[in-house]
């Protein structure tokens, strides 16, 4: 199976990676390395989880919220979208203190990339809401069902399932984006990879590995994905 | 006074200058991924297998890895071989590399979505293949492709400010360079992001334009204007 | 005179420049069980919808059960209707779809508890106890833990029937029931409205192109054309004596298709 497939992919890259490392005398770099893909497998997660509640906040905000409400999320995202996610990232680490604000550099770093990744997530939310066909809202309304009853029990169930196979992609592109957290001094993978660049001076070995690494990491997310789809295709009865 | 105006009017000479520089990284990378890309999408549909497995691998690579370790990747790699590229070169070059491998899946997914009955009436009408592929299959293919190049474009020139981590003098990096001289960071950060920010808006607007002109005058030539 | 289970009273529905329904005006009496036939776009589909509230209505009002639907009483006035006094009024009114329109993620028995749950707020064991006598008096008793596409379009519809009988309404509202269903199917469904007709007191509206069903079946047919009742009568008086002469053309149309 293609899932399977997948993740002995993932596994065997990771550890390939981890044997040319100690192979060309980069034992003494594991542990290091080891720690820089643990910030940035919590950073991913972290960035992800707010991603989704963002998304999903903002695209009802914009489908049904009240005015005020729904020019809110569509300045969000509009914002979030249309200006870079470095950018929102320095912004929120030197000009917040501007204002009073200090936070963590992890916290930014999760808050940074949530929001970015969010709003092209409301995106998703509303394509995925808005493809669910119109009849399903109307035996909604015949059964008399308030809109957020609607929304909560009818529609989303059956947008989750669309959605997945976007978000999948879009949490790769968070974890791609983790990589610019080196820049506001977090010791992340690509953090280490550069503190070791200029140690050794090893250039190519050392960026490859730390590539191969993202790659396991992207590949681990695509397979959780995938199970999840097929659970969640289950759920629906569909395909049987 | 969080905001401060005369500040802004100081600064803005400098930050013009650099929009130029991320101007040309946008618009020299976008060219290279353009290219590269077709190249990319071709390779990847030969039908020997040899050539279009290894070339779906290469793609999906540097899909899922950071365009800024494949910058710095580019940046240092070079100079081991004894050519030593100016940082701008380097960072278009990963830019487009990183965006060709996007490219290529618009450019497939575009040929792929002419139907086969496309193909298999310009056969049974006894067209010759170039004819096929230039009055059947492009003027088709075109219309969805040109707007996903032009969300990519927009990708694009929103991740030059990557640029400024191997210190090339775009936006970014100018904006933090008046900000450490000035210990103000407000304003330059602030007016780089509008300034995406409108540029994007800007892009995306355009995009819907060509996107309702190409399906108009691709799609439905003679069509109502 | 007992009041009207509905009553149109003048409603008139535009789509932009096009009116599809002009000042109708149509009462249905508590029990009654109406047909209506008409050709396509006369505006047959819009007159449910409107009663399920799914359609604004430009003009007029609808009363259900002598209450205004799409109005409420305020110091003495007819206002628009609110979202709560909506809710409270169409809970009167059930609706089965063209499409059946059941919910793809729950199961038979679970489409028929989801809106007694939460929105009647019955408990769990009283829904799924009233659930399950809807689904046996539809014939699939034993098909109760299927998902939609488990069953056949006959089976889905009437779970659809089902579904919409768990919320108690006192009208029913029957779109083109059997429109989408392949002919050997037709009749399980007929089969069922049916013997909801006999068993249970129920105001029933039904556009339908089943003319043999709308005969046997109705107390009164009513023929739309071009936004308006064109001839209204018992099945006899419209079937067998049309005194209008677009009825005629119409019901030989048909009888020639069909
Ligand atoms: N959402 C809409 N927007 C614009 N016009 C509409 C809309 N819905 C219906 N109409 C128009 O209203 C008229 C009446 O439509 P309706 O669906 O009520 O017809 P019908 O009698 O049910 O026809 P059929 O037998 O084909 O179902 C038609 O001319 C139709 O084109
Ligand atoms: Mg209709």
């Amino acid at each position: 199976m293609q899932l399977r497939s997948l993740t002995i992919c993932a596994i065997v890259f990771f550890t390939a990676g981890l044997a040319v490392a100690s192979f060309a005398g980069f034992r003494e770099f594991i542990p290091g390395l080891l720690q820089g893909a643990l910030i940035t497998i919590q950073i991913t997660i972290g960035g992800c989880i707010l991603a989704v509640i963002m998304a999903l906040v903002a695209a009802i905000a914009k489908m049904y919220g009240p005015w005020p409400l729904r020019w809110l999320a569509i300045a969000y995202i509009e914002v979030f979208r249309g200006t870079s996610a470095l950018v929102q990232l320095f912004w929120l680490f030197f000009v917040l203190p501007h204002f009073g604000i200090l936070l963590e550099p992890l916290t930014v770093a999760i808050a940074a990339l949530g929001l970015n990744v969010g709003a092209y997530g409301a995106e998703v939310v509303r394509g995925a809401v808005a493809a669910v066909p119109r009849g399903q809202w109307e035996a909604s309304v015949a059964l008399n069902m308030p809109r957020n009853l609607a929304l909560r029990r009818i529609i989303l169930p059956q947008a989750f399932i669309a959605m997945i196979p976007p978000w999948g992609n879009l949490f790769i592109e968070l974890l791609k984006a983790t990589a610019l957290v080196s820049l506001i001094t977090i010791s992340d993978l690509t953090f280490k990879a550069q503190q070791m660049n200029q140690t050794t001076f090893r250039t190519v070995e050392i960026f490859t590995i730390v590539l191969i690494m993202y790659l396991a990491i992207s590949i681990l997310i695509t397979v959780g994905m995938r199970a999840l789809e097929t659970v969640a295709a289950r759920g629906m009865a569909r395909g049987r | 006074m969080f905001w401060d105006w005369n500040y802004v009017w100081e600064i803005m000479p400098q930050l013009l200058r650099a929009s130029v520089v991320t101007i040309e990284a946008t618009l020299l990378g976008f060219l290279l991924a353009a290219v590269l890309g077709l190249v990319l999408a071709i390779l990847r549909m030969s039908k020997t297998s040899w050539i279009s497995v290894p070339t779906a691998a290469v793609v999906e690579f540097i899909r899922s890895t950071p365009v800024l370790i494949q910058i710095f990747f580019i940046y240092f790699v070079f100079p081991e071989f004894g050519i030593v590229l100016p940082a701008m070169v380097a960072g278009v070059i990963a830019l487009g590399l990183h965006y060709g491998a996007y490219c290529s899946e618009v450019y497939r997914a575009g040929l792929e979505n002419v139907p086969r009955g496309q193909w298999e009436a310009s056969t049974a009408l006894n067209l010759s293949p170039y004819i096929t592929f230039r009055d059947i299959i492009i003027p088709q293919a075109i219309p969805p492709i040109v707007p996903a190049l032009g969300n990519y474009l927009v990708a694009l020139f929103k991740e030059t400010p990557l640029l400024s981590a191997i210190a090339v003098l775009e936006l970014m990096q100018t904006a933090k360079i008046l900000g450490s001289q000035s210990f103000r960071y407000i304003e330059p950060i602030t007016l780089v992001g509008a300034f995406f920010l409108v540029m994007s808006l800007v892009a995306a607007a355009l995009i819907r334009q060509v996107e309702t002109w190409l399906n108009r005058s691709l799609r439905n030539p003679g069509g109502d204007r | 005179m007992t009041t009207p289970m509905v009553k149109f009273d003048n409603v008139t529905k535009r789509y932009g420049a096009l009116t599809v329904l002009d000042s109708l005006n149509l009462e249905i009496a508590p029990n009654e069980k109406v047909a209506i036939i008409g050709p396509s776009g006369s505006g047959k589909t819009t007159v449910l919808r409107m009663l399920m509230t799914l359609e604004r209505i430009n003009d007029g009002v609808i009363y259900v059960d002598g209450e205004p639907l799409t109005h409420m009483h305020k110091n003495g006035e007819l206002v628009p209707a609110d979202e709560k006094h909506l809710r409270r009024v169409r809970g009167n009114i059930g609706m089965v779809f063209q499409h059946f329109n059941l919910f793809p993620h729950m199961t038979a028995l679970k489409n028929c508890m989801e809106a007694p749950v939460h929105v009647l707020g019955l408990s769990k064991k009283e829904a799924e106890e009233r659930a399950a006598e809807l689904l046996d008096m539809v014939g699939l008793a034993d098909k109760k833990n299927h998902y939609p596409n488990q069953l056949s379009g006959g089976q889905q519809q009437r779970v659809a029937i089902a579904r919409a009988l768990a919320m108690r309404p006192k009208v029913m509202l029957f779109d083109e029931v059997t429109s989408a269903l392949d002919p050997e199917l037709v009749g399980e469904v007929l089969n069922v409205i049916r013997k909801l007709g006999k068993e249970h007191n129920l105001t029933m509206l039904m556009v339908t192109h089943q003319m043999g069903f709308a005969k046997e079946f109705a107390d009164r047919v009513c023929f739309f054309y071009g936004g308006k009742i064109a001839e209204q009568g018992t099945p006899e008086e419209i079937f067998n004596n049309p005194k209008e002469e677009r009825t005629r053309q119409f019901l030989s149309a048909v009888l020639e298709a069909g």
